[in-house]
């Protein structure tokens, strides 16, 4: 298995959007590569032909009604917003989103 | 009467019976709990004021001969990663500093409907990802036993404040163990019950395969008392199941003569502390003292759990974590000049380093390239430890197994070394993978007085047999009844 870089590290951190020190960098390509040295061991197990479980236990049957039903106002939900407007327009201010 | 040597039932009964007050209850754990808490600070956030005037208007309703429910005047403490309505929500990050939620989870909306109280929000290894609550983004809590030394995680908070008696008993979230190794390390009872068995509307969201809520108490009946109060179908959650919620604490002394429980031949023994073991096996025998029947039974593809969970809980959790981005709730950096810069500015800030590294590898296992490998691969290998219980369960009513290898570490001691923190929960990872529900019981002292816990797991919806197994070991043992002594 290829040893995890800090190349590596960079490129998935900008698939995930996050920032990250070149101190953090360093540390987490050594310990990725030590963790995913340790799962790799999963790859003694045989698992030809064998299904994924992707939950536990999963309910096939999970369907209601598309019924309108009472919800947060929107009020209520622009409040959270660390860049609500306070001018009851309903918006939520963001940086430039073309560069 | 002191309230705070009271467990949940035993102050519910008592304020039935009108000898104690809801306001009486309340004021005595809130007032144990400012004094304890520069010690054990297992608290976010107490809700001092709310608790009283709740307490105070549920005696007003008793003063009229009217009870709220089976819960009437019982105070409780919520993991911080749990929706409380004008409660803050931080999930120990500092990404959601300052969010309050406005709407009640539902297992908030059931407490509150029998009665509860709610004293406050309990510290969490930040959104639940850890397994000593040093991982919070605010402060590290502190075991009961020995403040030096953590609380076990991610649920480290609510166990703390039961084990210290700041509350009668609480609510936590188990993803991988995060309910039952605290409640080992603080000498607590914690359940996590089958996956779907309890509603996660208002649980912000982990890992989305495994997360389900559960209790913590100082006896078997309180966590049974609070599983029948929050079990069942939640149409706000899709994968809450269906099947009809046993009555947990009329069973409990059924009886558990005859009962077979698988004993695993090959544990891992590697990093399995030699008090562990012998409080382990001990309770085999004082469960075969009470007329339980030991099965050996194999579990070939356990050891691989460690490694499948972190595969898959990473997975997911970088999937789940993508909705903060300083948009609509929490933190947001400020000072940059594009929308993407301040996404990137906002999680670089508001995560801390644990959540940071699982995004990472979460990120890494589900990218090209590597789906196959990891991702796919380790959800093959849930499909076979599955299939190692469901054979074992054609022969058993429950399993055991040790509940954490080791008794509470020292602060520090783990947490620059994060597959050796990860390897911490390889006996509880299981129940986890699997879906089936599991109990941590108090079983002993390691020489250095520190708690030690069994596990009890069942079969799919066996919540009933497990407790059961539970009641009748800690009856038949004093263990849940010493205390840490913080006075």
């Amino acid at each position: 298995m290829p040893k995890v870089t800090k190349r590596d590290v960079e490129k998935i951190a900008d698939l995930a959007h996050l920032e990250l020190s070149e101190e953090e960098k360093e540390k987490f390509a050594a310990q990725l590569d030590e963790i995913l040295a340790y799962a790799k061991r999963i790859d003694s197990l045989g698992t030809e032909g064998v299904e994924p479980t992707s939950h536990a236990l999963l309910r096939d049957d999970a369907f209601r009604e598309d019924e309108e039903r009472p919800s947060l106002t929107r009020d209520e939900v622009l409040d959270l917003s660390p860049g609500k407007t306070n001018k009851g327009d309903g918006l939520i201010r963001v940086p430039k989103v073309i560069p | 009467m002191n309230p705070t040597d009271l467990t949940a039932l035993e102050i519910r009964d008592e304020i039935a019976k009108g000898s104690l007050s809801a306001r009486e209850a309340t004021r005595a754990f809130l007032a144990r709990a400012e004094r304890l808490e520069p010690q054990i600070r297992a608290y976010l956030s107490l809700a001092t004021e709310t608790a009283l005037a709740r307490a105070g208007e549920l005696d007003a309703l008793q003063a009229r001969g009217q009870s709220k429910g089976r819960l009437h005047g019982v105070p409780l403490a919520v993991k911080d990663i749990i929706s409380v309505r004008g409660m803050p929500c931080t999930c120990g990050s500092r990404i959601l500093e300052g969010y309050v939620p406005p709407y009640d989870a539902t297992v908030i909306t059931r407490l509150l409907n029998e009665g509860a109280v709610l004293l406050g929000k309990t510290n969490l290894d930040e959104f639940a990802m850890g397994s000593s609550t040093e991982n919070s983004g605010y402060r590290a809590t502190r075991n009961p036993w020995d403040v030096s030394r953590v609380p076990g995680g991610s649920s480290g908070g609510s166990a703390a404040a039961v084990a210290a008696r700041e509350t009668p008993a609480a609510l936590g979230t188990d993803t991988g163990g995060s309910v039952r190794q605290p409640a080992a390390l603080c000498g607590v009872v914690g359940l996590k019950p089958t996956y779907g068995r309890v509603s996660r509307y208002g649980l912000v969201a982990f890992a989305s395969s495994l997360d389900q809520v559960g209790p913590i108490g100082r006896s078997v009946s309180d966590t049974a008392l609070l599983l029948g109060l929050t079990a069942g179908h939640d149409p706000l959650d899709s994968t809450s199941a269906l099947e009809p919620v046993d009555d947990y604490l009329g069973r409990l002394s059924e009886g558990v003569r005859g009962l077979r429980v698988g004993v695993p031949r090959d544990l891992p023994t590697e990093g399995l502390d030699p008090d562990v073991e012998s409080a382990y096996r001990e309770s085999i025998a004082t469960l075969q003292g009470l007329g339980v029947e030991p099965v050996d039974i194999e579990l070939p593809t356990a050891p691989h759990a460690v490694a499948c969970y972190y595969l898959i809980s990473t997975a997911e959790a970088s999937s789940n974590l993508a909705r903060y981005d300083g948009v609509r709730y929490g933190f947001r950096a400020s000072g940059e000049n594009d929308l993407r810069g301040m996404y990137r500015r906002t999680r670089h800030h508001g995560f801390g380093a644990e959540v940071k590294r699982r995004i990472i590898l979460g990120t890494y296992v589900l990218s090209a390239g590597y789906y196959d490998a990891y991702y796919l691969k380790a959800q093959k290998v849930r499909t076979l430890i599955s299939r190692d219980f469901q054979r074992a369960f054609e022969h058993v009513d429950a399993i055991t197994m040790p509940t954490s290898p080791v008794p509470a570490f020292r602060l520090g001691e783990k947490i620059e070394d994060p597959l050796q923190m990860y390897l911490t929960d390889i006996f509880t990872i299981t129940a986890s993978l699997v879906g089936l529900p599991a109990i941590s019981v108090p079983a002993g002292f390691s020489r250095e007085g520190l708690p030690v816990g069994v596990q009890l797991l069942g079969n799919h919806f066996a919540e009933a047999t497990v407790l059961r197994l539970a009641h009748a070991f800690e009856q038949a043992t004093d263990f849940a009844r010493k205390r840490p002594s913080l006075d």
